[in-house]
């Protein structure tokens, strides 16, 4: 890069930058967008089992069931009901006031000591089938612990075909709030990213500022990288907010490398920026460069990238479409270094993905800019 | 080098989505280094087609052009590297200030750094910006943006400088003061100068002129030379028993006129030939007949190669309104009117009043606070403090009822382009409450009157400009008021649309409605019964326009146009302000 060229360059940065720090919506997306969403999802939003109300019904009372009903009482995730029968515990489920039941039926002793399979009734609610499967899998372990610590009190072995042990593996505590937050640090990054750059490149546009920064000497790659400088700084910068906030904030552990993590993000910025960078050279319009990178960027990182919904329980043709949305492969980078650590492989392979959608992006980038106003 | 800039044989089509639009056809043309040409052409010529051409932004389709010896096409950075351009809405950023858009520009044209302060500081002294480097571009005036746009053109002295319609709605001093910057550039270091234009009057400044119409060029020269073509066919009459107005009318009518145009106390006439036209023939039993030969304009030339003859014998144009005249005399009455956006005060103490029948003119720059004035006094922005009444009733309070009194045509294009020209007729004839027969009549009157019968079924958008305002005129009486504001009706529409857009005003105000008008042209004000001057959001002169113009008679100047008139009063005003 000859002088004159650096110097077109650095004009174009410092003009950028000095309508970044103007104007308010570009902090605010950058800045203050990440602090809103973190506490929005590290505090709002929760999908643990915590106080899950239970109805219990008791068919023969005796001390075996007595015991297990115990079991329930003391602990933190359940807020256990007694009723009389089992009419009133479904008449409850259907009024909302609890979410399962567990029913103890009139033989419940004497298939206990028999030996034979699981004597106990386990009804939930599936109207809401997340919670309906949580609660069964609470109801379960719950239900196996109890049945060890039983037998090992009454100094007897238990026959069972297979012994159940269970633990959660990275997030022991099964809070949440560990996996969303790295998550919403690509959710993050896509705003910044995409809306933005979508939105000042047609704000030129639209001024009419374009004509005049065309008729210099001004060559298109130093006005895209004259672009992209500054708004990756800035997200960048919106960046390492949020992962301040994860840590710090909300004690998300980053298990990983923090230099691995800064270079994938690097990475994840640069698609995002060009995926922003097609939307506005498309549109030439701040009001439809934005509806189209929210559409476009926005909503598919939110719902298909599994930072909030678990992509192997989506249909296999949604599943397959999940592949086209780079933050699916940015919030599995992110959740393994923040809840795993450095797993070679993960990381790899998703960069791998990523710089694979970088070039198919730049390239096309690169084919819809020629300089010119056509 | 003899040629800063040919152009041969080129065309640029665009195509749009039902139809290609031709927007240059086979234009060849060359302009000379060091003199300044002016490109002239109504709205939609294709001037900024042909200047986005020059600056190498766009391809032509077929042709050559070749800037500073260079093509266009093939060395396109090379050509960018020596012309200086700036587009319509200067390219300035608004957000950035104006050290810093000099600084941006600079970068980008490659201007040394340790050359910069010195020619910042020339700039900046030039343009009289020097006080306001730190202020942000988008709290500049009019008049100070366009200079700033021409310091950032200008900042490497180009060899070739591309100005396109640099002095569109700016006010009149500002344009005079660019036109000196420009011609300073060329005589000091000699560069080339192409500049568009839609005021005919500013084609007399240039050196040479290349007249641009419906992307064809119909012709190129000297000024002088257009105007000589004229010789003997322009004239003005006055009559003692007629007002300029129902003069004008006629003599608009009669045989072997090409154009009629009220000027002062006359009526100024451009003729098909070259012959003293008779009394008799141009005004049949019309006593006190006075015709004299007067010089002939660029205006002239480029009306006469335009427009066409009337066709045989037509009749005089009448507006067929019904409109139901109150007894009051006073219609519209404005006191002290003040409206502040936060510490910015748009209207300033404005008070006025117009007569019933009267065509009343706001004149004045872009920013001057007519427009906002305007909103005020139809109800669509409450006052700050001060009274308006318009035919009794203050609009931003009364109800429904007192809005049927008025008409009102937006500034900009505020129909449904999606919609045909007959579905919005129809649409706002009974947003107005027209139903049935008298609907019917209404619309039939609107498509006759304002000859929109062709375009009945195509969309509002797809309209060429000209008819565009034609619907917008006649959406705005449909319910036939009595009072109709205008806002900037004549903004970008060519000088014949324009002609034809006052012929039918008078013909409004003949039938007893009272016009408000607003304008930045300031020969338009010619048309007024009487007006106001205003800038800054103040009133500076209210009067006729022979008043104005005795404002700025002198000896040196017996005989000064309606621009002298306000440069004048701008200039008072400011002394006022300096002095105070």
């Amino acid at each position: 890069m000859n002088a004159s060229a650096r110097m077109r360059v650095w004009g174009m940065i410092r003009k950028e930058s000095l309508q970044i720090l103007r104007d308010p919506s570009s902090i605010s997306i950058a800045f203050v967008m990440p602090v809103v969403l973190l506490f929005l999802f590290g505090y709002g939003v929760s999908l643990d089992a915590k106080d899950i109300a239970v109805g219990i019904v008791i068919e023969q009372p005796d001390t075996a069931s007595d015991a297990l009903a115990g079991a329930f009482e003391r602990s933190a995730f359940f807020r256990p009901q007694r009723f009389e029968s089992i009419q009133m515990a479904r008449q409850a489920l259907d009024e909302h006031r609890i979410d399962g039941v567990v029913w103890l039926r009139s033989d419940f002793s004497t298939r206990l000591f028999s030996g034979n399979e699981a004597p106990i009734g386990v009804i939930v609610n599936g109207v809401d089938s997340n919670q309906a499967n949580i609660t069964k899998r609470y109801i379960e372990g719950a239900w196996l612990a109890w049945l060890d610590h039983y037998a090992g009190i009454r100094g007897q072995s238990i026959l069972m075909p297979v012994e159940l042990e269970s633990r959660v593996w990275f997030n022991a505590a099964l809070s949440s709030r560990l996996f969303l937050v790295p998550g919403l640090i690509a959710i993050i990054m896509t705003l910044i990213g995409s809306l933005l750059t979508a939105m000042v490149v047609a704000r030129e546009w639209e001024r009419g500022t374009m004509e005049a920064l065309m008729a210099t000497p001004l060559r298109m790659t130093e006005m895209l990288a004259g672009k992209l400088i500054p708004y990756f700084v800035l997200g960048m910068g919106g960046m390492l907010l949020s992962v301040a906030l994860a840590v710090w904030q909300f004690d998300v552990p980053l298990r990983g490398s923090f230099w691995l993590l800064m270079v994938s993000s690097a990475l994840f910025m640069l698609v995002a920026l060009a995926i922003g960078l097609l939307i506005s050279v498309v549109s030439k319009n701040q009001f439809v460069a934005g509806q189209v990178a929210i559409i476009a960027t926005f909503l598919p990182a939110f719902i298909l990238s599994g930072f909030l919904f678990d992509i192997n329980s989506m249909p296999e043709v949604i599943q397959w479409l999940t592949h086209l949305i780079p933050a699916r492969y940015f919030v599995a980078i992110l959740q393994t270094l923040f809840l795993a650590g450095d797993v070679w492989p993960v990381v790899l392979s998703n960069m791998g993905a990523l710089l694979l959608m970088l070039v198919f992006f730049a390239v096309l980038v690169w084919h819809k800019t020629g300089k010119g106003l056509e | 080098m003899a040629n800063a800039l040919t152009f041969a044989t080129v065309s640029k089509r665009f195509r749009g989505d039902s139809h290609t639009i031709i927007a240059l056809d086979g234009v060849t043309f060359s302009i000379q280094s060091g003199q300044v040409t002016g490109l002239i052409g109504p709205d939609g010529a294709g001037k900024t087609t042909l200047m986005r051409l020059a600056a190498s932004l766009l391809r032509p389709d077929s042709g050559v052009i070749r800037v500073m010896g260079l093509d266009s096409d093939a060395q396109s950075l090379a050509v960018q590297s020596s012309v200086g351009y700036m587009p319509q809405r200067f390219g300035l950023y608004e957000d950035l200030s104006v050290w810093e858009n000099l600084d941006l520009y600079a970068d980008l044209q490659g201007l040394a750094l340790d050359t910069r302060l010195v020619r910042y500081n020339e700039l900046m002294q030039m343009t009289g910006l020097a006080p306001f480097t730190d202020r942000l571009a988008g709290k500049l005036s009019g008049g100070m943006k366009q200079k700033l746009g021409l310091a950032c053109a200008l900042l490497r002295s180009p060899a070739l400088l591309l100005l396109d319609e640099p002095t569109v709605g700016v006010d009149p001093v500002s344009r005079r003061e660019l036109w000196q910057i420009v011609y300073r550039q060329v005589e000091d270091q000699g560069m080339s100068v192409l500049l568009s234009t839609a005021y005919l009057n500013e084609a007399e400044r240039c050196d040479k002129v290349i007249l641009l119409h419906e992307g064809k060029l119909l012709g190129q020269g000297e000024p002088g030379e257009f105007s000589r073509t004229m010789q003997g066919r322009t004239f003005t009459v006055s009559t003692a028993g007629l007002s300029c107005r129902r003069l004008q009318t006629k003599l608009g009518y009669a045989p072997e006129v090409l154009d009629a145009l009220v000027e002062g106390d006359a009526v100024r006439l451009v003729m098909a030939s070259a012959q003293l036209p008779s009394a008799a023939t141009l005004l049949p039993g019309q006593a006190g007949v006075s015709i004299s030969p007067v010089e002939p304009r660029f205006e002239d030339a480029f009306v006469a190669r335009l427009k066409r003859a009337p066709e045989g014998h037509q009749a005089a144009l009448t507006m067929g309104l019904n409109v139901s005249v109150g007894q009051e005399h006073e219609v519209i009455r404005v006191h002290e009117l003040v409206r502040r956006f936060g510490d910015f005060v748009a209207v300033n103490q404005v008070s006025f009043s117009v007569r019933r029948g009267e065509i009343f003119g706001l004149l004045g720059a872009n920013g001057a606070g007519k427009s906002t004035t305007f909103r005020m006094l139809c109800g669509l922005l409450p006052a700050s403090s001060g009274e308006v009444a318009v035919a009794g009733h203050d609009l931003s309070r009364a109800g429904p009822d007192a809005r049927r009194h008025i008409g009102y045509m937006a500034q900009k294009f505020s129909l449904y382009g999606d919609l045909s020209v007959m579905q919005n007729l129809r649409f706002f004839s009974s947003v107005y409450g027209l139903r049935g027969m008298q609907q019917k009549q209404r619309l039939a009157w609107a498509l006759a009157t304002f000859e929109l019968s062709p375009y009945r079924s195509a969309n509002a958008a797809d309209l060429p400009l000209g008819y565009k305002q034609r619907l917008a005129f006649a959406v705005a009486l449909m319910h036939e008021p009595e009072i109709l504001f205008l806002d900037e009706p004549t903004s970008g529409v060519d000088p014949l649309a324009r002609r034809e857009f006052w012929a039918r005003t008078n013909a409004l105000a003949e039938a007893g409605v009272t016009v408000l008008v607003t304008t930045h042209f300031m020969e338009e004000a010619n048309y007024c019964d009487r007006l106001v001057i205003m800038a800054q959001g103040e009133v500076l002169a209210e009067g006729t326009p022979q008043d104005m113009k005795a404002l700025a008679r002198t000896d040196a100047q017996p005989d000064p146009s309606m621009e002298d008139a306000f440069i004048r009063l701008i200039e008072q005003h400011q002394n006022k302000a300096n002095t105070a």
